[in-house]
């Protein structure tokens, strides 16, 4: 009970700090800032890593390897596609 | 000891994702920013891998190098245009990722540890359930988007919304109170899928910025339950950011159109009691125009102002419009662009399509910033927009879409439409700037009309 206190701590904490940060987003770059989070929400790769490697039954390794197949494609086409957008973004010459 | 350096890991992984995410408040910063997060990412996927549990490595590898190979195939192939659906579908795929892995970690649970404490369940669930609505919901964002689905209107979708919330709970309920009913865990993704399917197949076009924004922050939810499984905090920070994120762009989209969120999802549109029909608005009073007059009207120009819409992602005309505006640059003609919250069909959308034609950012202008300009401009130029220039939305308190803020084109001395024809927009009504008097419509599609356009100035 007492992590599931510390967790949601941390929880609460993080989305103040992310309100606070993502205001301040310029409009223009509205798309990168979804695709850039949206690679970072792929952090879940770090369970399915976990899942698939662990070994505790086949059922398990198999969900977990579907897992990291998915947050894989999510973490470096994001990550991928946003560097591209952004690499376009210039200043006037 | 070990343990303690691979949360120390996750810590710093965390960290790294805020100062990305920081670095994106500005367009200088912004490559940097992504870069800090892939680092961060690299650094928490390391750590996953030394974490004590994980004894082979194959079935791991096998799934990064596909899903790398997969994610970079679709990176590179997809066209700017298309960024809506790609976003769309990345977050499918990040929301299915959270309900696999809080299943899988469900089924550990059951073989190894004698007792399954109600938090971990009561997370498992709501992982399964935000990770499927997201995927599915993605999917058909995906779908619409592409043009493979059309909208789908369904009698009593509420009711039957409501009815797959009250299965998904009930589901939920029960595997919190019987753990090893794994079952209910697998009904639950099931009913949780419908509920994301029936979610999006109602919700039109042109609402689409409100609904990627809202998966976008499903998405992070769905990684922040699924840290709650696993007691990840990495997980549980970047999930809340993510979420954050997602929650406050389509705080921005909903009222760049003056709706609420229920509004937008379940599409309750207030029904205009006097609309007017498009032929008393425009019989008599439209002005067709060609290039060549059109031409001659920017010649005498000093500034121009373009008012991009879908229109012009749809046929691809950001080159086209670049063109263009050099060609007035050339001649001296100071040219801005007005954008749109919720023009096209994600939040930014119309910026990135124009960055892709090195339009400079310092360009393109926020609608509070650019409005008040429109008094002293000679030549607005819209292509390829309607509902966001329509003046009703100032003047006719009964309109669908009165109240929504708009640019105001109309307070230009001259506006030329690209458009292809008088068709109304997403809210169904006519335009009376079409028929203003100091309007002229060149009919075309977005790219033509800009080379036309272009060609006229160059022959004038």
């Amino acid at each position: 009970m007492e992590l599931l206190v510390v967790s949601l701590t941390v929880f609460v904490l993080a989305i103040f700090i992310g309100f606070e940060i993502i205001t301040k987003v310029p409009p223009t770059l509205h798309t990168p800032l979804m695709s850039g989070s949206n690679a970072i929400s792929g952090i879940t790769l770090v369970g399915a890593v976990i899942s698939a490697g662990a070994q505790v039954s086949f059922l398990t390794t198999i969900l977990g390897f579907l897992a990291v197949v998915f947050a894989t494609i999510n973490v470096v086409g994001g990550f991928m596609v946003t560097e591209r957008m952004l690499a376009m973004f210039r200043r006037k010459d | 000891m070990r343990e303690i350096l691979i949360n120390l890991a996750y810590l710093v992984a965390a960290v790294l994702f805020i100062l990305g995410i920081k670095g994106m408040t500005h367009p200088r910063t912004a490559v940097r920013g992504n870069r800090l997060g892939a680092i961060g990412m690299l650094i928490a996927v390391v750590a996953a891998l030394l974490d004590r549990n994980v004894v082979s490595y194959e079935w791991v590898i096998a799934g990064v190098v596909l899903g790398a190979g997969l994610g970079a195939l679709m990176a590179t192939r997809v066209q700017m245009t298309d960024m809506p659906q790609m976003v769309a579908l990345l977050n499918g795929f990040g929301g299915i990722a959270s309900t696999v892995v809080a299943g899988a970690a469900l089924i550990e649970a059951l073989i190894t540890g004698p007792v399954v404490p109600p938090q971990f369940t009561i997370a498992v669930a709501a992982s399964g359930l935000i990770g499927a609505v997201t995927f599915w919901g993605s999917l058909v964002a995906f779908g619409k988007l592409q043009g493979l689905v059309r909208d789908i209107r369904l009698g009593g979708a509420q009711l039957l919304n409501a009815g797959l919330l009250a299965i998904t709970t009930a589901l939920a309920i029960w595997l919190v109170i019987d753990p090893a009913a794994l079952w209910a865990y697998w009904a639950l993704v099931v009913s949780a899928s419908l509920l994301g399917l029936s979610l999006v197949f109602p919700i039109g076009g042109a609402d689409m910025p409100v609904v990627i924004s809202l998966l976008n922050s499903y998405s992070g939810l769905a990684a922040a339950a699924t840290g709650f499984v696993l007691n990840n905090n990495a997980l549980i920070i970047t999930g809340s950011l993510v979420g954050a994120s997602g929650v406050i762009l389509t705080n921005i989209m909903c009222k760049a159109m003056n709706r609420s969120l229920t509004n937008v999802l379940f599409g309750i549109w207030v029904p205009s009691e006097e609309a007017a029909s498009s032929d008393d608005v425009y019989a008599g009073k439209v002005k067709a125009a060609h290039a060549d007059e059109l031409a001659m009207l920017m010649e005498g120009a000093r500034r121009v102002v373009i008012v991009p819409g879908y229109g012009m992602a749809v046929s691809q005309a950001q080159h086209a419009v670049r063109d263009l505006v050099m060609l007035l640059e050339e001649r001296g003609v100071e040219v801005e662009f007005a954008i749109h919250p919720v023009a096209g069909r994600m939040p930014g959308h119309m910026n990135v399509l124009l960055a892709e034609a090195d339009i400079p950012y310092e360009q393109m202008k926020e609608m509070d910033e650019i409005n008040p300009s429109f008094e002293q401009t000679d030549v607005a130029i819209v292509i390829g927009a309607n509902d966001v220039v329509n003046p009703l939305a100032r003047t006719n308190p009964s309109s669908p879409i009165a109240g929504m803020p708009i640019l105001n084109v109309d307070k230009a001395r001259s506006v030329i439409v690209i458009k292809r024809s008088l068709s109304p927009g997403f809210a169904g009504i006519p335009n009376p700037l079409f028929a203003a008097d100091n309007t002229l419509m060149l009919f075309a599609d977005a790219k033509k009309g800009a080379l036309d356009l272009m060609n006229a100035l160059k022959a004038g």
